[in-house]
C-alpha cells in the first residue's frame, strides 16, 4: 500500500474544496502568470494597461474570483496544516477565528482595488 | 486507494535522514504554500497603490501615476526580479507537486509518486531556468 501525506483527511469537505479550488487556481495561476510576464512584461505595468484589462467584464471577474479562490485555499491550506501538527482546542478555535478574519479583509480589500483599477469607484 | 498510517510528527526534522521522497514533497507543499499565501498579502498590499491613482487622469495618461510609479520603481530593482524568479519556482513547484497530489489521493499511478516528485523538481527547474532571461530583462545589478 503506498504511503500518503497531506495535511487533509480525504473525503472531508475541506479536502474536497481544497481540491476544487485548486483545479481552478492551477489554470487561472498559470494565465496570470503568463500574461504578466510573458505577454505582457510586469516592468511595463501602468495603471492605463491595467484599466484597460480590468474593464473587461470577463477579466475582472475572472481576477476577483482568483483572488477569493486564493485566499480560501491558502488559509484553508494554512489552517489543516496547523491543525495537523497537533493544533486543538481553544487554540486551535482562536487560530481560525484570525485566519477567516484575515482571508475577509483581504477579500474585501482585494475586491476595492479591483474596483477602483475597473474605474468603478 | 491509498491508506494514512502513523508515520510519526513530519515536522520533526531531527529525523530529515528518514524522510522519503512523498515526505519531502509534502514538506516542499507545505513551504511553498505557506510562502504563496504570504506573496498573495505581500501582493494585494502593494497593488493597492491603485486606490491612489485612481481618478487622477491626467497622471494616469502621463504614466506618473503613484501605482505606476510604485510598480515600476519596484521592478527596478535586481532584487525584486531575481525575488520573481524565486516566486515563479515556488507556484511552478506548489502546481506541479498539487497535481501529483491529486493524481495520489485518486489512486493513480502510486507506484511512481516517488518519480513524479522528482518530476516536478526537474521540470520546476527547468521552467525556472528558461524564464531567467524574460525575468531579468531590462535590469541591472
Amino acid at each position: 500500500m503506498a504511503e500518503r501525506y497531506s495535511s487533509f483527511t480525504p473525503g472531508g469537505t475541506g479536502w474536497f474544496l481544497q481540491r476544487i479550488t485548486a483545479a481552478f487556481l492551477v489554470v487561472v495561476l498559470a494565465f496570470h502568470f503568463f500574461l504578466l510576464h510573458f505577454v505582457n512584461h510586469a516592468y511595463e505595468v501602468t495603471f492605463l494597461a491595467t484599466q484597460a484589462r480590468m474593464e473587461n467584464v470577463g477579466y475582472f471577474l475572472t481576477m476577483v474570483l482568483f483572488l477569493i479562490t486564493a485566499a480560501f485555499h491558502g488559509v484553508n491550506g494554512v489552517y489543516n496544516a496547523l491543525v495537523n501538527q497537533g493544533l486543538q482546542g481553544t487554540q486551535k478555535k482562536v487560530v481560525l477565528a484570525v485566519l477567516v478574519v484575515a482571508a475577509l479583509a483581504l477579500v474585501a480589500q482585494g475586491t476595492y482595488v479591483a474596483l477602483a483599477m475597473a474605474g468603478m469607484i | 486507494m491509498s491508506q494514512s498510517y502513523n508515520r510519526g510528527l513530519i515536522e520533526d526534522f531531527g529525523r530529515w535522514k528518514e524522510f522519503s521522497a512523498g515526505m519531502w514533497a509534502w514538506i516542499f507543499h507545505k513551504f511553498t504554500g505557506w510562502m504563496l499565501i504570504g506573496y498573495l498579502f505581500t501582493h494585494i498590499a502593494v497593488l493597492s497603490t491603485s486606490l491612489g491613482a485612481a481618478g487622477n487622469a491626467s497622471a494616469i495618461q502621463a504614466e506618473t501615476d503613484v501605482y505606476t510609479t510604485t510598480l515600476q520603481g519596484l521592478e527596478g530593482l535586481f532584487l525584486v526580479r531575481l525575488l520573481e524568479v524565486g516566486l515563479l519556482a515556488v507556484a511552478v513547484f506548489h502546481i506541479l507537486n498539487g497535481l501529483r497530489l491529486l493524481m495520489v489521493d485518486l489512486g493513480v499511478g502510486l507506484e511512481a509518486q516517488d518519480k513524479s516528485f522528482y518530476a516536478s523538481l526537474v521540470l520546476t527547474g527547468a521552467i525556472t531556468v528558461a524564464s531567467v532571461p524574460t525575468f531579468l530583462s531590462g535590469v541591472s545589478l
